[in-house]
């Protein structure tokens, strides 16, 4: 008789692979997940409650510091959530500007997730292509807002201040330059052989748990559920631009690596396009100095980088919100993280973490 | 009862017929404002509602359960529950109150997904959902008292310095 014992590890919240502060505790046999217990909450700091003590403008500062890697996408949901209630209507100019900081900071946030997954998996030469076109990303932004990281881009009813002189030209240089730089990572990643052997059919989650599990974005487009919140509830000006909506079919790491890749350059197109047609006017609405919605209540989602960003805000009509929730795409997406990885080797749960492209910092909130 | 019936879009209209039809009894109050609509039930109706609405009316992806709290209602909390169609990609809320102290059945049982949410809503509110296989606190620690997105937990605690 052969004696089975299971070890109990615990990866994280200080392990280099978990992106933060995320703890997952395995029960292994030899070198097998049996079962696994992911642990959040490390960098819990309580933004709903804040919230419900900040006025409307003073909440969109916070909202940096959920997704972080992906700044302005979350408060391009808070900002519209807000018009939504006010039925404040955005000037065009605008509408174009937000969509091109958005798409931007899409691509942004992907850089960041492929050089550390492949980092994670053992490219180490990624890392520093990705950091490096992220830089005239981060520029771009510093050019229009004056911060890189927590950008603070939005006003409720459009934007602080025109986009300065050469943001036309600099994003247009990017646009040139960055499908070139794409094909680039294809040609180091796509095709190579330990690439494929660390991803291909590692961490697969069928369509049907996908749904039930509740993930969304790339994760949930992996699994071959073509659904994406920009075409199928479209918000700002989104209609208006021509994109594909890339799926995988099998569900697996290779398979959301590819719709991430492939996610980028839609975003590049979509940029193309904006600034092709991008109007000139106006960049914020008529907007009273205090801002005091109606009551009542309303429920808008983006598509982030990592999936379905929803704000969920109950007003009572002072100019406090009464109750803010915020839907973060990470924290649904990371319940599908046990079913991805019981029955796979402890090797391959880094690389399902990393292809889920987890933030802690809007997991925890 | 309803506020603004006239404008409700028509694939709304059938929904909330349709819902109207087969819960007749347990509708406490529909509501369609900002583009969206809710329905509000009576607690102990709430399961075969959500699987109606997953099954008949094809609300197959939960996207979010949350709760607020009025400490002056008698039904102190309120839970909400967003539904989206993957298929036809409508968006509905679906409301129910609760005293403090009841407890919700868990929806673990129609979505998956409902585990980390119901956890974070028990974590924050202290509901109890009757069903649910695992109900800890999610992001507070095992030890920590309190619930602190309830409206009589202080934003500051106690003897620190405001800031």
């Amino acid at each position: 008789m052969v004696q089975v014992r299971e070890i109990v590890v615990n990866m994280g919240p200080q392990h280099p692979s978990t992106h933060g502060v995320f703890r997952i505790k395995l029960w292994l046999d030899g070198e097998v997940v049996v079962k696994s217990e992911p642990i959040i909450g490390y960098l819990h700091r309580g933004v709903e409650k804040l919230a419900e003590h900040r006025t409307y403008a003073q909440f969109t500062p916070i909202t940096d510091r959920l997704d972080y890697l992906a700044a302005i996408s979350n408060e391009l949901g808070w900002v519209e959530a807000v018009e939504k209630l006010m039925g404040i209507e955005v000037p065009q100019r605008a509408e174009y500007i937000r969509v091109i900081l958005t798409e931007l900071t899409r691509i942004a946030s992907h850089l960041v997730w492929l050089g550390t997954h492949a980092l994670d998996i053992g490219v180490m030469t990624l890392v520093l292509y990705c950091f490096r076109e992220r830089e005239h990303i981060l520029d771009i932004f510093e050019m229009v807002t004056g911060g890189r990281l927590t950008c603070h881009a939005f006003r409720i009813g459009g934007l602080p201040q025109d986009v300065p002189e050469g943001f036309v030209d600099k994003v247009k240089e990017f646009v040139e330059v960055f499908p070139k730089y794409l094909s680039d990572y294809h040609k180091l990643l796509t095709n190579n052989r330990i690439w494929l052997k660390r991803t291909k059919n590692v961490g697969i989650i069928t369509a049907k748990d996908a749904i039930d599990l509740g993930l969304s974005g790339p994760s949930i487009r992996g699994s071959g559920v073509k659904w994406d919140v920009r075409k199928s509830n479209p918000y700002s000006v989104y209609s208006k631009f021509d994109f594909i909506v890339p799926t995988g079919e099998v569900g697996d790491v290779y398979d959301r690596y590819m719709v991430r890749m492939e996610e980028m350059r839609q975003s590049c197109r979509i940029i193309e396009q904006a600034i092709k047609s991008l109007p000139s006017g106006e960049i914020c609405a008529k907007v009273p100095k205090v801002i005091k919605p109606p009551a009542g209540e309303v429920y808008h989602s983006i598509e982030a980088p990592k999936g379905e960003l929803g704000y969920y805000i109950v007003s009572d009509g002072s100019t406090i919100p009464y109750r803010v929730r915020i839907r973060p795409p990470s924290f649904v997406n990371l319940q599908g993280i046990s079913k991805m990885i019981e029955g796979q080797l402890v090797a391959d749960v880094v690389a399902v973490i990393g292809s889920l492209d987890i933030v802690l910092g809007e997991i925890d909130r | 009862m309803m506020e603004g019936e006239i404008t409700l879009p028509d694939f709304f209209q059938n929904i909330l017929n349709k819902v109207k039809e087969n819960f007749s009894q347990s509708i406490v109050e529909t509501k369609y404002a900002f583009g969206e609509l809710t329905i509000k039930i009576k607690h102990e109706f709430l399961i075969p509602l959500m699987q109606f609405l997953k099954e008949e009316l094809e609300f197959d992806y939960l996207t979010d359960i949350t709760a607020v709290d009025y400490p002056e209602r008698e039904k102190r909390f309120e839970m909400v529950y967003h539904l989206f169609s993957l298929k036809n990609h409508y968006r509905i809320r679906v409301k129910t109150e609760i005293k403090e102290g009841e407890k919700v059945s868990s929806m673990t049982k129609v979505w998956g997904s409902a585990n980390w949410l119901e956890r974070e809503v028990y974590d924050m509110f202290g509901i109890e959902f009757e069903g649910h296989p695992d109900l800890r606190r999610i992001l507070l620690s095992d030890e920590w008292e309190g619930h602190p997105l309830r409206k009589d937990y202080p934003l500051i605690g106690d003897g620190k310095q405001p800031y």
